[in-house]
């Protein structure tokens, strides 16, 4: 704005590309960061982010394309080596040492010596002088782990902005921080930007990215959606470039509209709720059913999911099926109910890629028997195969590492893992992220596939055409609240835009830490 | 008080309060000989323990010290008894190797990514084989040098002998508290203890700290070696089995956390002498069979396992209340 136009960016990536066995994970990207800026980078999982940050400080290694810093092109090996040529990271957990005290955290391999010896008097002084200019007084010879995340993050700030310098990534830093301590950090994000620094800003808090950047750029699918300043863009505008129309035509097609069902539901959740997480809320599923789930990273559709499977409990409300109440208070129980459940981060929540395909699929019956009763290797081999066939899960034979597999068909693996339990209610949780397009066609054609058979699911995803495609009704959750629930002609992505759009409201639920689903 | 020096206290109070009942019951316990006997009887613990002291503190254990202190006493012995070579050059041969040894170790425990564990136990077994394949018997030591090194001491008030072996370890116990606190290799250490990850994008360097690390413990478990050979006069194949332990033991009753990161060595001094003290009251009631040091440092150690948990708990609920609060 105050800025000369033509005043060189502080950091350029151009044309950057970055792909992944199944996935293209960075396709052609340009971004452009200039001294004295906040720019935020926003987009949900799997857009590219991450992926775009790795690129830039080293972490992984871009396959084409060009990083310019300060007009040179630069090629980081490593955070190291990316931290030496000028450009610090600071993450959501925070990478210091909390068994050291905050000096040594702030000076660690740059100690100040004396006659051979580290001076702890003169590192002690030093360090506080430093974190003086964050506006922070602390005694920096005590541990690091006895004060709070919030200064905790400020010191991984200082540490790497005296190391590098010039650009400033921080990634999700607000998560964990309250209402106040954001704003302390806040200050010191614009002290850090009247110095000079570039700074990107990752948040999926859309308040807090308004409130200090000054321009947004929006990633999705691994593709650059436009970069805008903050000024110029509202709410609606944002979510539109996040959650847009960009699904591939193969998949799009006009969403069918369901009439609404009078008779009484398979699955009732009433007032089921957890104090911190999710907001209590009320859910009818039908047999033969999708309901969709629709809101930004962050917003409690996870939580729903959980709470649904029994993951985290609930606080109050209860469960029916048929009219029969059911127990929800641990997987188990949702499990014993004829509930399924497959996670958002498979890799970490679910799938077990050291054992074969046969494994991961038997895995979820041979629990539901109890161990006692063991499958046949013979029935193991048929389930397999069938699932297998029918799934298309594209792989060499049975008894290969799931590990080995591409993302889409991991992701057969695990709803194979769930169909084999003959699950009456389905929960998916972002069942097409990070697969190709392919296999994304194919998981859409299987959820209908599923419905049309009778069962009852609940899918949420990010990828609102997706959900217009597939759901007879969608649920809208925003701030860790259901905020709306859409029904026939209304079950569009412009719909669903505004009830996300809708202004935050400072409720009960969104105050609290959040965790990122 | 900062929670990281309440092990330390903790362990500094029962050596007090542990000599002050010694004191009650045999007033003679007070005396500068009594201590003296103290430091000259483990002085070879003490100074592996300080070796131990860095493994543990990095998060790393090293199974191999008592084995590498009988090897180093075989390995002097059938020296100077084969070779016409003085004590000196024998020492000086035999701390390079206890060093590179270490140091393989290390190596191996980094490159190959294997648990420290498995690689020292195996460095246990290698080192343990040496010495038999050096000699089976044991092997006397006479020369003039450790006659002379043997009656070196320094005559405290109230007649006790502050012995030359006594002394090294004192030595070396203060050159690792220097080490620990005054060195940027020192606070790697800790930060490996802290975190490998971590420690490794804050650009400590992981193979280098690692080497180093086990090759101090290596050098050490030598000098130590070098010490109970003058200690015994003697070398031995099947001497100072599970001195390893012992160690471990010292260190943790010392208030240093077994997972790495947290501890000091000052601690670990106060660690042997209290188990040095146990020692000492059982000589002095002459009645319990000397079991019972086995039975009172094992009850020490379960009780500071559990006040390091305690402590470890205690500090994560401290931080979550300061998350909510």
């Amino acid at each position: 704005m105050n800025l000369v136009p033509e005043s060189p960016p502080l950091l350029r990536a151009e044309h950057l590309s970055k792909s992944f066995p199944g996935t293209k994970a960075l396709d052609d990207v340009g971004f452009a960061l200039r001294a004295s800026e906040v720019h935020a980078l926003l987009g949900e999982n799997g857009a590219g982010k991450s992926t775009l940050i790795k690129c830039l400080t080293g972490a992984y290694r871009r396959d084409a394309g060009d990083i310019l810093l300060d007009g040179r092109s630069i090629d980081p090996k490593d955070t190291l080596h990316a931290q030496r040529l000028g450009i610090g990271t600071v993450y959501q957990e925070v990478n210091l040492l909390p068994n050291l005290t905050v000096a040594e955290n702030l000076f660690l391999g740059h100690q100040p010596m004396r006659f051979g010896l580290i001076s702890p008097r003169r590192m002690n002084a030093d360090a506080e002088a430093l974190l003086a200019q964050y506006g922070l007084a602390i005694d920096p010879a005590r541990q690091l782990d006895s004060y709070s995340v919030a200064v905790q993050q400020v010191v991984a700030i200082a540490r790497a902005v005296s190391l590098s310098g010039k650009v400033l990534i921080l990634d999700e830093p607000t998560a964990s921080l309250d209402q106040h301590e954001v704003q302390m950090l806040f200050g010191v994000i614009r002290g850090l930007k009247a110095r000079g620094l570039g700074i990107i800003f990752i948040s999926h808090f859309l308040d807090q990215v308004f409130a200090i950047s000054d321009r947004i750029t929006v990633l999705r699918n691994g593709r650059l959606v436009g970069t805008e300043p903050t000024a110029n863009i509202d709410r609606l505008k944002l979510i539109n470039m996040m959650l847009g129309r960009e699904l591939a035509e193969e998949t799009r097609k006009t969403g069918r509209v369901a009439p609404a069902r009078t008779d009484t539901a398979k699955f009732r959740f009433e007032g089921m709720g957890k104090r911190g997480r999710i907001a209590p809320f009320d859910l009818d599923v039908h047999a033969g059913e999708v309901v969709g789930m629709a809101g930004l990273l962050g917003s409690g559709r996870t939580e729903t999911a959980e709470l649904l499977f029994g993951v985290s409990g609930h606080d109050g409300g209860e469960a029916r099926k048929d009219g029969r109440p059911v127990r929800l208070a641990s997987p188990r129980d949702a499990v014993a109910a004829g509930f399924g459940f497959l996670p958002e981060d498979r890799k970490s929540h679910g799938i077990i890629s050291e054992l074969s395909v046969r494994e991961n699929i038997v895995l979820a019956l041979q629990a539901r028997l109890g161990w006692m009763k063991r499958i046949s290797s013979r029935r193991q081999m048929a389930m397999a195969d069938d699932f297998i066939r029918r799934l298309d899960i594209r792989t060499s034979d049975a008894e290969k590492p799931v590990g080995q597999l591409s993302g889409g068909n991991q992701q057969k693996v695990m709803l194979a893992r769930w169909l084999a339990t003959n699950p009456e209610f389905l929960i998916l949780d972002e069942p097409t992220r990070g697969i190709d397009v392919g296999a994304h066609a194919e998981i859409i054609r299987l959820i209908e596939e599923l419905c049309a058979g009778g069962m009852s699911l609940l899918v949420i995803s990010s990828e609102l055409d997706e959900l217009v495609v597939y759901s007879n009704r969608v649920v809208v959750v925003r701030d860790r609240t259901h905020v709306a629930e859409l029904v026939g002609e209304n079950v569009t992505a412009e719909r669903m835009v505004q009830a996300i759009a809708a202004p935050e409201k400072a409720s009960a639920y969104a105050a609290s830490s959040e965790t990122v689903s | 008080m900062n929670a990281r020096l309440f092990p330390l206290a903790a362990t500094i109070a029962i050596f007090l309060v542990a000599y002050a009942i010694c004191y009650a019951q045999f007033p003679a316990m007070l005396s500068t000989r009594v201590v003296g006997n103290l430091l000259t009887d483990n002085a070879f613990l003490g100074i592996a323990a300080v070796g131990m002291t860095f493994v543990i503190l990095s998060g790393g254990i090293d199974l191999s010290i008592g084995s590498v202190i009988a090897f180093s006493g075989v390995f002097i012995a059938v020296l100077l008894r084969d070779t016409g070579l003085d004590p000196l050059p024998v020492f000086v041969m035999l701390l390079v190797i206890t060093t590179l040894f270490g140091a393989a170790m290390g190596a191996v425990i980094y490159f190959l990514e294997m648990p420290p564990f498995i690689v020292t136990l195996a460095g246990m077994f290698l080192a343990r084989g040496m010495a038999y394949v050096l000699s089976i018997d044991s092997v006397p030591i006479a020369h003039e040098t450790y006659d002379a090194l043997q009656s070196l001491y320094w005559l405290m008030p109230g007649k006790g002998r502050l012995t030359f072996i006594g002394g090294l370890m004192l030595v070396v116990f203060l050159a690792g508290i220097l080490v620990a606190h005054r060195t940027r290799f020192g606070t790697n250490v800790y930060a490996l203890g802290g975190g490998v990850q971590t420690a490794r994008l804050m650009g400590v360097p992981v193979a280098r700290t690692t080497i180093l690390i086990y090759a101090l413990s290596g050098f050490l478990a030598g000098l130590s070696g070098i010490v109970f050979s003058l200690y015994t006069s003697a070398g031995y194949s099947l001497a100072t089995v599970g001195v390893e332990l012992d160690a471990i033991a010292a260190v943790v009753i010392g208030g240093t956390l077994l997972t790495g990161g947290s501890g000091f060595v000052a601690g670990t001094f106060f660690g042997v002498l209290i188990m040095g003290l146990i020692q000492t009251y059982v000589i002095f009631d002459g009645t319990l069979s000397s079991w019972w040091t086995k039975i009172a440092i094992g009850l020490l150690l379960l009780a500071f396992i559990v006040l390091q948990k305690g402590l470890v708990v205690l500090t994560e609920r401290r931080q979550s209340a300061a998350r909510t609060g």
